[in-house]
């Protein structure tokens, strides 16, 4: 807010060549930092974000607040909230290399993270019924969403075992058109 | 002035001829969205345009003021929004009438069909857009009368409105050709002609080109030339047009004639040559074709979290992208209007997941009941077919079977019915009916071939009366059932490895699958799966789950079973399996009467244990009886079944105790089986049940009997109840 919001932030052409975000969308990604940074700390903490009301009513709120800040730190600076959003500029049209925070796999990969709590790498049973226990309203009654969720894992573990790898998972969605439905057109 | 209305008459893009190609060439949506939303909303644009400039035609060129022009603006921005605000209205109005049509189904299609009509003549009467206000009263008022109205509506509006549809469109070319071929109505002019073929070609283009330019800086996915090329390959004139110049009024446009002929030409010229063409030329460029598979659940899941977190970033982003929007409409609409607008019923289980799972489990039973259906006629089992039954509304069961190509006739009124979101008490009524309305077919038809002297009449009906009674003791015993049926079965029906489930089940049925329970605990009392919660998809659902329950539980306690050649048909098809039993039960009844006098002493020590377990035995009983045609070998292996199975009992009950703490609402259930057990000493508690026995029984030892038939019959009831 006010004179700091004019100001580009430290490392803007480093960070640019990292998240393959152009200047021009880091600039404004700093001022909405600013804007949300109510404190003026310098960096953002949960509560920041979820004052925000419209994330408030998101069923998956928690989850993606967590992945701003990773491994349960209080703080997130601008690089790490930059590249957080990264994941979601759209890659098409756009000069990206595939290995990049906007490709689809990592676009995947963001998802996957959610999905996975504890972070092993699978999305095991548990997991996945709550995040569908999120997603779908109360009137679900909760052996229903079980069936639901045993049978999705059903579909997609290729393997077998019962949980869901990343490649189980990719391979479950591919058919949907990933870099559409997760890409932001401000950040072009 | 002439020809700026002739020009805005020519404009138009006729829907439906551009409908009907895109239909069949399936393009991606994008494409389709944009062209046939032009063709819908441009009727505000050239009804406006063409009144304005008639109406500047009338007056003359001499009398145009600036102020007309800009009258002229306004009025078109009037007609079109105004038009749209009608359509709102009698949407709105449509939705909230059928939201009170419960009682009167039969007359829902004639208030979608009126009410639509009357938002036309609204808007007519008003001189505001009509097409409008039809298309928007459509486009809002699907969501929620679809929801509202009766399977059977839906059906009939939506085909009603194609063959009307098609019919009117018919009828304005054959008018078209007709008017073609009638060289008095219209005069010939090279030049008109042939220029403007060129120039609506040219113009369309240049006009699709600049506006995607436009477009291009806002859109997340630019449009290429592929889809420019189409979109203005794609503008089809047709009906409208034609209409328009031969409503012209002839004294006052002198050129009517030329217009008549130009505009007949230039629509043929366009259906014919674009509209062949344009099918090819798609397929030459490539264009990105549409993706029509089923989702699978998976897919269905994932889409919402992909909405979901994108519509998070947006917020975090400060970005009020289209997710944003979109998820404040259906936060509106859910918190306001879908309460206002839609039956309860209704409202309360909508579920997209849901509803991609319910169709994914419909589609497996089908296909389930395809090969069991064909092990069932491989067994020489003498199940009737069930032709007639199929023969009902078109349903998203019918469908799916249809499209499926299923041979196999699932009792598809069953899952149907059940299916069938308007009403709890009306799926409830029909169960019961159709409880009763199914047994008897099957049992003449099994009585039959069991050269048994057939159970006259009234038998039947004391038999029938008695389930009834039976059904409501029998919700209790519903849990342990429930408890064992995991959903696993639902794997099942996928996969053949039934032994492997069996065992599985039972050891799984401990693991707090009890909230299962709670719901279908608390169903009404005759139809134990309908709860008053859940879909009853679920419902359908748990009818599959108990009686494959069931048969787990026999196959895994039951190795003699093995033997029996009914793997294939317990499996399949839960709801033709279970008929049989019981009438064959009923009938050895009456003859073997003495011979339960040794069983009852084993029974009665049995019943103490949980009452599944005599389910089972009846069960096995049952199939083993309707497997061999003739009626001693299966009865002589009905008591041989039940003293294998006694042994086994001993697990039940540690599942049922294990059961049951857990269970919240199952207390009544331990109760229930010490009072059946003490029944058997007693036989007071069952006082009831003996004197509705003793009908059917015409005489002997209705005490000895009692207790031994009491299971079996508490077996047939639960089967009676699932229907």
């Amino acid at each position: 807010m006010g004179a700091a919001a004019a100001r580009p932030p430290p490392g803007l052409g480093a960070l640019s060549d990292e998240t393959g975000l152009s200047p021009a969308a880091l600039m404004r990604l700093h001022e909405r930092f600013q804007a949300l940074d109510r404190d003026d700390k310098g960096h953002l903490s949960p509560a920041d974000l979820q004052a925000l009301e419209g994330l408030a009513l998101n069923p998956l709120c928690e989850r993606i607040v967590g992945a701003f800040f990773p491994a349960g730190a209080q703080r997130a600076d601008f690089p790490t909230f930059a590249r957080v959003l990264a994941h979601f500029r759209p890659a098409e049209g756009a000069p990206c290399e595939p290995g990049g925070p906007s490709s689809p796999g990592s676009k995947l990969r963001f998802v996957f993270e959610l999905y996975d709590l504890d972070g092993d790498g699978q999305i095991s049973y548990r997991e996945l019924l709550q995040v569908l226990r999120l997603m779908v309203g109360l009137e679900v009654p909760d052996e229903a969403l079980a069936a639901v969720a045993a049978r999705a894992l059903r579909e997609a573990d290729r393997s077998g075992r019962g949980t869901l790898c990343f490649e189980d998972f990719a391979k479950a969605v591919e058919r949907l058109d990933v870099d559409r439905r997760m890409s932001i057109w401000m950040l072009k | 002035m002439d020809f700026l209305l002739f020009g805005s008459l020519i404009s138009a893009v006729d829907p439906v001829a551009v409908l009907a190609v895109f239909e069949e060439v399936h393009v991606n949506e994008t494409l389709f969205i944009i062209v046939f939303g032009e063709s819908l909303l441009n009727d505000a644009v050239t009804v406006v345009l063409y009144k304005v400039f008639n109406s500047f035609v009338e007056l003359g060129p001499a009398h145009i003021h600036a102020t007309d022009y800009v009258k002229g603006v306004v009025s078109f921005f009037l007609v079109s929004l105004g038009g749209t605000a009608v359509g709102l209205l009698f949407a709105f109005l449509l939705a909230l009438i059928t939201r009170f049509t419960k009682r009167v189904r039969i007359i829902e299609p004639l208030f979608v069909f009126l009410l639509a009509y009357v938002a036309y003549l609204a808007a007519e009467m008003v001189s505001l857009s009509s097409i409008l206000a039809v298309t928007f009263c459509g486009i809002c008022c699907k969501k929620y009368v679809e929801a509202n109205i009766s399977q059977k509506s839906r059906t009939t509006v939506k085909y009603t409105m194609k063959t009307l549809a098609s019919s009117s469109e018919t009828i304005i070319f054959m008018f078209l050709g007709i008017s073609a071929v009638d060289t008095s109505k219209w005069a010939w002019d090279t030049t008109l002609v042939l220029g403007t073929l060129l120039f609506i070609l040219l113009f369309r283009a240049v006009g699709v080109v600049l506006q995607t330019c436009v477009l291009n800086r806002f859109r997340l996915i630019p449009l290429d030339r592929i889809d420019q090329v189409v979109m203005s390959y794609g503008g089809l004139r047709g009906a409208v047009a034609f209409a328009l110049v031969i409503l012209l009024d002839g004294a006052k446009v002198k050129a009517k004639d030329y217009f008549v002929a130009t505009t007949i030409v230039v629509v043929f010229f366009t259906v014919i040559v674009q509209g062949l063409t344009i099918k090819p030329l798609v397929t030459w460029l490539k264009v990105k074709r549409s993706d029509h598979h089923k989702p699978t659940l998976n897919e269905e899941l994932h889409e919402h979290a992909f909405d979901h977190i994108l519509a998070a970033v947006e917020d975090i982003v400060g970005h009020h992208g289209y997710h944003y929007w979109r998820d404040k409409w259906e936060q509106f609409d859910k918190k306001y209007l879908s309460q206002l607008l839609m039956r309860k019923s209704a409202y309360r289980l909508r579920d997209e997941i849901w509803d991609v799972y319910y169709k994914l489990n419909i589609r497996d039973a089908i296909s389930f009941v395809d090969q069991g259906g064909h092990v069932l006629s491989a067994a020489k089992l003498a199940l009737p077919s069930m032709p007639s039954r199929t023969s009902m509304s078109e349903s998203s069961v019918t469908n799916l079977l249809r499209e499926s190509g299923s041979g196999a006739c699932l009792d598809l009124q069953v899952i149907d019915t059940v299916r069938s979101r308007r009403d709890k008490e009306d799926a409830v009524m029909h169960h019961v009916l159709r409880g009763s309305l199914y047994k008897p077919r099957r049992r003449y038809k099994a009585s039959y071939s069991r050269h048994f002297i057939s159970p006259d009449k009234q038998e039947r009906q004391d038999k029938e009366i008695f389930r009834q009674n039976m059904k409501r003791r029998l919700e209790t015993f519903k849990s342990t059932k429930h408890n064992v049926c995991s959903s696993k079965s639902k794997a099942r029906l996928k996969e053949k490895g039934r032994k492997k489930k069996g065992i599985s089940l039972t050891s799984d049925s401990p693991n707090g699958k009890t909230q299962r329970n709670v719901p279908w605990q608390e169903a009404a009392p005759v139809l134990v799966m309908v709860s008053s919660d859940e879909e009853e998809s679920n419902s359908s659902e748990t009818e599959k789950e108990d009686d494959e329950g069931i048969v787990f539980i026999a196959r895994a306690t039951n190795e003699v079973l093995q033997g029996k050649k009914t793997p294939g048909s317990l499996d399949v098809c839960p709801s033709p399996c279970i008929i049989p039993p019981s009438p064959t039960l009923a009938e050895k009844e009456l003859p073997w009467k003495g011979d339960q006098a040794d069983l009852a002493v084993y029974v009665s020590s049995e019943t103490t244990k949980i009452v599944p377990v005599d389910m089972q035995k009846a069960w096995n009983q049952s199939i083993s009886s309707l497997e061999s045609i003739a009626s001693p070998p299966g009865i002589e292996t009905g008591p041989q079944h039940k003293r294998f199975t006694c042994p086994v009992l001993e697990e039940q009950p540690q599942s049922a105790s294990q059961v049951t703490p857990e269970q919240r609402s199952c207390f009544q259930f331990p109760s229930h089986v010490s009072k059946s057990s003490r029944s058997q000493s007693d036989s007071s508690p069952d006082g009831t049940e003996q004197q509705e026995l003793q009908p059917l029984m015409a005489a002997e030892e209705p005490n000895r009997i009692v207790p031994s038939t009491e299971p079996r019959w508490l077996i047939q009831f639960n089967r009676a109840s699932h229907l």
